[in-house]
C-alpha cells in the first residue's frame, strides 16, 4: 500500500490549509444537499428547492479569496453560499424545516437565507433582482468609504434580464466596488444558454460596458480562487466592478420537481467526469497535497456535522403562528389589518 | 356533450382553438414552447403551431411584455404567459403604463388586443415572493379586464372571450389548481367576461369569492349545510369589470354577505364589493358586510405561517356565524 509519504509531492502552490479549506467547503455542501434532497423525499422539507450539487467550486474559490468583511448577495440557489458564507449547516437544515430555529426563523425558506452577522444579503426569488441590489450593497461600501466589494451572482437566465444592463452601466460609471459573477450553468429551468440568447459567452456582455471580464473555468476551486483574486485586487484599488462567467454545471434537476428531459445522459455523464470535489479528490491520491487522514478527518467531521444539523432541525420548536406579523415593520405594534 | 378536463387542458383547449380560428394570435413566455410551459399548460403547442407561434423567451418579463405591446398595437393579437404573475411584477410598466394606455393615448386609433395570463395567488410554502394575489392590483388599472377563474369550463370559454377580447384582458389563473377537474363542454364554448355566476343557491347567507378560494366557499357552505344553514355562494370570475348586479341580487335575497377574497385585506376586492354592497343594498343588510382574507402580511415559508396565513372553511364558518349572529 502506497502510503502518503511515498506520494510524488509536487511543489505545493498553495498550504495545506487552503487545500482544506476548499475540500471541506465543498464537501459540505455536497453533504448538506444531498441530505437536504433526502429530507424533502420525505417531505420535511417543502415548496421551491434548488440545490447547489455540481457548482461547490465556486463557493470554494470563493471561500479563500475573500475577506469575511466583504458582502454577498444571490439568488434562490442559496444554500452553497450561504454554508461558504459562514452559516452554519444547522441554522441552514432548521430553515429548511421551516423552524424557529432557522436563520431566518422560518420565513425565507429554501430560497431566502440571510444573515447580516455574515454579510450575508439573500436569498432572492426573484431572477435577476438581486443584480441592482448587489450594486447597491456595493453603493452603501463605498458611501461609507470601506474597501469592502460586494459579490453579486446570478445565473446565465438572469444574465438576460434587462436590469443587468441598466446596473452594468451604473456600477461601471460610479466606480462601485462589485463583482459580478455569472455562474453559467447553461441553463435556465428547461432552457439552454443557445436558446435564448444570442450571445452564448455571457462573459462578452460585460465589455460593452468596458468591464474588466473573464470567462472562468467553475470546477476547480484554485481557478476560481485566482480569478477572484484578481478581481477582488481591481475593485478594492478603487478601479470599480468587474465580471467573471463562471462556467459550471449542475448535475440536479432545477429543482426538485425537475426531471430534467432537456439534456442528454452523455452530457450529465460527461460532466461527472469534472465533478469538481471528485478531481480535487484524485488529486490528493496523486499528489499527497492533503494527506490521505486529514482527507478522512474532514470527510468524518462533514458526515457528524450534517447529521448534527438534522437532528437539530428535527428537535427544534416550531415558529408560533403570531410570528407570521412580527418583521412586516419594524414596530412591534403596528395596527394590522385583522378583520 | 361535454368531457372532464383539468384547468390546465382547458385552458389549452381555449388557446388552441383560438389560434386555429385566427393566424394573428400567438403564444409567447417562459418556457411556453419546448418544455411545454412551466405547468404544462402549452403542452403540445409547439408541435401544432411551431416556433413562430409559441415562442420561448429569455427571462425578460418587461422585455416580451413590451414586445407583445408593440406586436398588438400593430395588429396581431399576443397571448403572453407569465410563469406566475408574481414575475409580471417585472412588466408592470409595460401592461399598467402602455397596454392599459394605449387607447385612450392615441384618442382611440391604436388599440391593443392582448392577453396576459399566468397563475396567482398563494401556492403552498412559496414564501413572500411567490406567493401574492395580483386581482386587486390589475383590476384597479382603467384600460385592463380582469379575469381571475379556476372552474374549468368557465375558464376555457372566459379566455376564449379574453383572446377574442379588443382590449387588454389579465387572465388569473392558479397553480394548484391547473389539475383541478371539471366538465367542460366540447367544441364552441364563451364565457362573457363580466358575468359572475352562482355556484351553489342558497338562503341564509351569500359568500361571494373567486379563483381557488370559490372551492373553499363550497367546502364551508356544505359544513354550514350540516348545521342548516343554507348559504349561497358566488364565483365573481371576472374582476373588473365587477358583476355586483348578480352579488346584489343574491344579497336581496339573504340579507347577509361574506366576502372571501385570498387578497390583502387593505384596498382589494372585499373592500370593493363591500363598498358596492353598503352603497346599493344597503337596505336589504341584516348584518355589515364581512370579510375573510390572507392575513394582513407577507407570508412566510414555514406551514406554520401558511396556515395562519390563508382563508379557510372554518374561518369562512365562524364569518357567517358572524353576521347570522350565531354564537358558539
Ligand atoms: C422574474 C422571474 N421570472 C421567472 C422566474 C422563474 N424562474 C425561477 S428560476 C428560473 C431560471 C433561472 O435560471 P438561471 O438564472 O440560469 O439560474 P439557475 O437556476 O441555473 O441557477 C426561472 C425562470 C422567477 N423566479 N423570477
Ligand atoms: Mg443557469
Amino acid at each position: 500500500m502506497q502510503t502518503t509519504a511515498d506520494k510524488k509531492k509536487i511543489k505545493a502552490k498553495y498550504s495545506e490549509e487552503t487545500y482544506a479549506t476548499w475540500y471541506e467547503t465543498m464537501l459540505r455542501i455536497r453533504r448538506f444537499e444531498e441530505k437536504t434532497l433526502l429530507m424533502y423525499s420525505q417531505q420535511k422539507i417543502r415548496g421551491f428547492c434548488h440545490v447547489y450539487i455540481g457548482q461547490e467550486a465556486i463557493a470554494a474559490g470563493l471561500k479563500t479569496a475573500l475577506r469575511p468583511e466583504d458582502c454577498m448577495v444571490t439568488a434562490y440557489r442559496v444554500h452553497g453560499l450561504a454554508l461558504m458564507k459562514g452559516l452554519t449547516s444547522r441554522e441552514c437544515m432548521a430553515e429548511l424545516y421551516g423552524k424557529d430555529t432557522g436563520c431566518v426563523r422560518g420565513k425565507g425558506g429554501s430560497m431566502h437565507f440571510f444573515s447580516k452577522e455574515h454579510k450575508f444579503f439573500g436569498g432572492n426569488g426573484i431572477v435577476g433582482a438581486q443584480i441592482p441590489i448587489g450594486a447597491g450593497i456595493a453603493f452603501a461600501e463605498k458611501y461609507n468609504k470601506t474597501d469592502n466589494i460586494c459579490v453579486t451572482l446570478f445565473g446565465d437566465g438572469a444574465a438576460r434580464q434587462g436590469a443587468l444592463h441598466e446596473t452594468f452601466n451604473m456600477a461601471m460609471n460610479w466606480k462601485l466596488p462589485v463583482l459580478f459573477i455569472c455562474e453559467n450553468n447553461q441553463y435556465a429551468m428547461g432552457t439552454s444558454v443557445a436558446r435564448t440568447s444570442n450571445v452564448t459567452d455571457m462573459v462578452k456582455i460585460g465589455l460593452s460596458y468596458d468591464m474588466p471580464s473573464e470567462q472562468v473555468d467553475g470546477m476547480r476551486p484554485e481557478v476560481v480562487h485566482e480569478a477572484v483574486s484578481r478581481a477582488a485586487e481591481h475593485i478594492r484599488s478603487g478601479k470599480g466592478p468587474y465580471y467573471l462567467e463562471i462556467k459550471t454545471y449542475r448535475y440536479r434537476g432545477h429543482s426538485v420537481s425537475d426531471p430534467g428531459l432537456y439534456r442528454t445522459k452523455e452530457e450529465l455523464e460527461y460532466y461527472k467526469t469534472l465533478d469538481p470535489i471528485g478531481m480535487l479528490e484524485h488529486s490528493f491520491k496523486e499528489t499527497g497535497l492533503l494527506p490521505d487522514e486529514r482527507v478522512l478527518e474532514i470527510q468524518e467531521s462533514i458526515k457528524d456535522e450534517i447529521e448534527d444539523a438534522v437532528q437539530f432541525a428535527e428537535e427544534s420548536p416550531w415558529p408560533s403562528p403570531e410570528e407570521l406579523y412580527i418583521d412586516n415593520y419594524v414596530e412591534r405594534d403596528y395596527p394590522f389589518m385583522k378583520d | 356533450m361535454s368531457r372532464i378536463l383539468t384547468l390546465r387542458d382547458a385552458l389549452r383547449e381555449a388557446m388552441v382553438e383560438e389560434m386555429r380560428l385566427d393566424p394573428t394570435v400567438f403564444l409567447m413566455g417562459e418556457e411556453v414552447a419546448a418544455y411545454n410551459g412551466a405547468y404544462k399548460v402549452s403542452k403540445g403547442m409547439l408541435d401544432e403551431f411551431g416556433p413562430e407561434r409559441v415562442i420561448d423567451t429569455p427571462i425578460a418579463e418587461l422585455g416580451f411584455a413590451g414586445i407583445g405591446v408593440g406586436a398588438a398595437m400593430n395588429g396581431l393579437k399576443p397571448i403572453v404567459e407569465f410563469m406566475t404573475w408574481n414575475f409580471a411584477v417585472l412588466a408592470f410598466d409595460q401592461i399598467v403604463n402602455n397596454a392599459a394606455k394605449t387607447m385612450s393615448q392615441s384618442a382611440g386609433q391604436f388599440g391593443c388586443q392582448i392577453v396576459f395570463r399566468g397563475p396567482s395567488g398563494a401556492a403552498g410554502q412559496l414564501a413572500q415572493q411567490h406567493s401574492q394575489t395580483f386581482e386587486a392590483w390589475m383590476g384597479t388599472v382603467p384600460g385592463l379586464k380582469v379575469i381571475s377563474c379556476t372552474d374549468p369550463a368557465d375558464a376555457k370559454g372566459l379566455l376564449k372571450s379574453a383572446i377574442r377580447d379588443p382590449n387588454p384582458v389579465c387572465m388569473m389563473e392558479s397553480e394548484v389548481f391547473y389539475g383541478e377537474k371539471g366538465e367542460v363542454p366540447e367544441g364552441e364554448y364563451l364565457v362573457p367576461i363580466g358575468k359572475a355566476i352562482v355556484r351553489k343557491e342558497g338562503s341564509d347567507v351569500t359568500l361571494v369569492s373567486f379563483n381557488k378560494q370559490v372551492k373553499t366557499c363550497m367546502l364551508a357552505a356544505a359544513e354550514l349545510e350540516k348545521e342548516g344553514i343554507s348559504a349561497e355562494v358566488i364565483d365573481l370570475r371576472t374582476i373588473r369589470p365587477l358583476d355586483i348586479e348578480t352579488v346584489i341580487q343574491s344579497v336581496k335575497k339573504t340579507n347577509r354577505i361574506v366576502v372571501v377574497d385570498e387578497s390583502w385585506p387593505m384596498f382589494g376586492v372585499s373592500a370593493e364589493v363591500a363598498y358596492e354592497i353598503q352603497k346599493y343594498a344597503f337596505d336589504y343588510l341584516d348584518a355589515p358586510v364581512t370579510r375573510i382574507n390572507a392575513a394582513d402580511s407577507s407570508l412566510g415559508y414555514s406551514h406554520i405561517y401558511v396556515d395562519e396565513y390563508m382563508p379557510n372553511p372554518s374561518r369562512i364558518i365562524k364569518g357567517v356565524k358572524e353576521v347570522m349572529y350565531i354564537k358558539r
